[in-house]
């Protein structure tokens, strides 16, 4: 059998947050993952699903540019993003710099840096469809709006917080906080997703 | 309080680059360069050397000038121990304060109590003592001071060993159960039993702790990543080079690729001048020495 392999995109951001949780979530579901991190347009290549963590969407969009590594990342079947990484899969940006762009995967618009400053960052027990979860929001985006086909999976103060999409072959989950820095919860749910369990 | 939401931004900036900006033109560059973060500062560390006098906390016109410019965090620097320029940036809404001995100290005696702020603070240091002591007074995020407006990488590799090798030597008295031992350690380093336990147990600082003072060139960049720190900042390496966009582009290449030396070549080729630079032995003021 083809082994199962994971990757988390590794410029910078909160990497090795992302790689601990995924390889924990892996073993509380009892099957082998290998996590990579990804830096080159070659360590794209076999995987079934990326990670994209937090971080500055800027600077992301950036190095993924100027690796060459952009529109092979459209093709990955499955890709999960938290705040940074929610930014990059959406179709639509808010307050976005000057050329930044995005992989317009998933049908959301999102505002950058929506709740103001890191003052304004915040941490909060939030229910949502998966599960109940200690969500810690820094410097996050807000979703705006979401389309038909995106499944709303958490809301804060009627707002969506975390949503999912399916199109066709292809699975995009978006959380505007960390679900990494406090459980496996998300990263299980990823992971299920991902494998078809 | 302690600073959690403060040490989570610094995780959410591991493996990127701050950059040193005086003014909006100069954050706008480093923001396209990929910046992840800027320090806003009156002057750039080799300037501050060539000026002498009292160096202070920015006018708050130019902070809020470079907060408009950039969507990326901005931070800015107050003197040691002034912890009203500390409230002054917090009311500014600046993402990180930088308690830093680049300017002059206001107090000789102490730092600020940081637990008193919402806003985190980063705070430099040359040894695991000082690191710990900083992070019990509340700093989120540390950084290893070398010696800034040099353009000489010695005193940051220096720091960063020192601290690497606090941590082993943590480590190797948790590993055979010194705790007496450990218990001394915090008495030298003047800080409590349980901080040291942590740092011994993590096998690292419990903040993230980047690289600052004399970073010049893409591979210096890359060499403090290799000895183990999450990040750099990058002062008057930039914007004292002969052309500061490529330059600063080029650190951002070589930090996020800090184990591929190709790429690290690839990002050293044609950048002009660096800093010119200074030698350790003939500096008038070592900055630092200030607040340990």
């Amino acid at each position: 059998m083809k082994s199962r392999k994971i990757g988390v995109l590794a410029f910078h951001g909160d990497v090795i947050e992302h790689i601990e949780v995924t390889q924990r979530a892996a073993k509380n579901l009892h099957i082998d993952i290998e996590v990579v991190s990804v830096r080159t347009k070659e360590s794209l290549q076999n995987l079934d699903a990326l990670i994209i963590p937090g971080g500055e969407s800027t600077t992301l969009h950036k190095l993924c540019e100027r690796e060459g590594m952009w529109e092979k990342m459209k093709k990955i079947k499955n890709i999960f993003g938290t705040c940074a990484g929610a930014i990059m899969l959406a179709k639509v940006i808010h307050h976005k710099t000057l050329g930044q762009k995005t992989l317009e995967l998933m049908d959301i618009e999102i505002d950058r840096n929506a709740y103001g400053r890191q003052t304004e960052s915040f941490d909060k027990d939030v229910k949502t469809s998966l599960g109940n979860i200690h969500a810690v929001f820094i410097r996050a985006p807000r979703i705006k709006r979401v389309g038909k086909e995106v499944k709303i999976l958490a809301r804060n103060e009627g707002e969506t917080i975390a949503c999912e999409q399916k199109i066709g072959n292809y699975y995009y989950l978006a959380a505007c906080f960390h679900p990494e820095l406090s459980s496996t919860l998300f990263h299980e749910y990823f992971i299920k997703k991902v494998y078809q369990m | 309080m302690d600073n959690k939401l403060g040490k989570n931004l610094a995780q959410m900036l591991k493996g990127g680059v701050i950059m040193d900006v005086v003014n909006a033109e100069h954050a706008k560059i480093a923001e396209t360069a990929g910046a992840v973060a800027v320090m806003a500062l009156e002057r750039v560390p080799s300037d501050i050397r060539v000026a002498g006098g009292v160096a202070r906390m920015s006018d708050p016109t130019k902070i809020k000038e470079i907060q408009k410019t950039v969507t990326i965090p901005v931070m800015a620097k107050c003197r040691i121990g002034h912890f009203v320029e500390a409230q002054v940036l917090e009311s500014l809404e600046v993402d990180f304060v930088d308690e830093s001995e680049v300017l002059t100290p206001a107090d000789e005696e102490f730092h600020i109590d940081k637990t008193k702020f919402k806003g985190p603070f980063v705070c430099g240091c040359r040894d695991l003592g000082e690191a710990l002591r900083r992070i019990a007074e509340g700093a989120a995020m540390i950084r290893t001071k070398g010696e800034a407006g040099t353009g000489n990488i010695v005193e940051a590799v220096k720091h960063i060993r020192a601290v690497n090798r606090g941590i082993d030597e943590l480590k190797i008295l948790l590993l055979q159960k010194l705790f007496k031992k450990m218990k001394e350690k915090a008495k030298e380093y003047r800080v409590s039993y349980n901080l040291v336990l942590q740092t011994a147990k993590l096998g690292r600082l419990p903040v993230v702790n980047f690289a600052a003072g004399g970073i010049a060139t893409p591979a210096d960049a890359a060499l403090c990543m290799q000895l183990g720190v999450d990040g750099v900042f990058v002062g008057s390496g930039i914007f004292k080079s002969s052309d500061p966009a490529k330059r600063a582009r080029a650190i951002v290449d070589a930090t996020a690729h800090f184990n591929d030396s190709g790429k690290i070549a690839k990002a050293s080729e044609n950048l002009g001048e660096a800093m010119k630079g200074q030698e350790i032995a003939t500096l008038e003021t070592k900055m630092a020495a200030r607040g340990i």
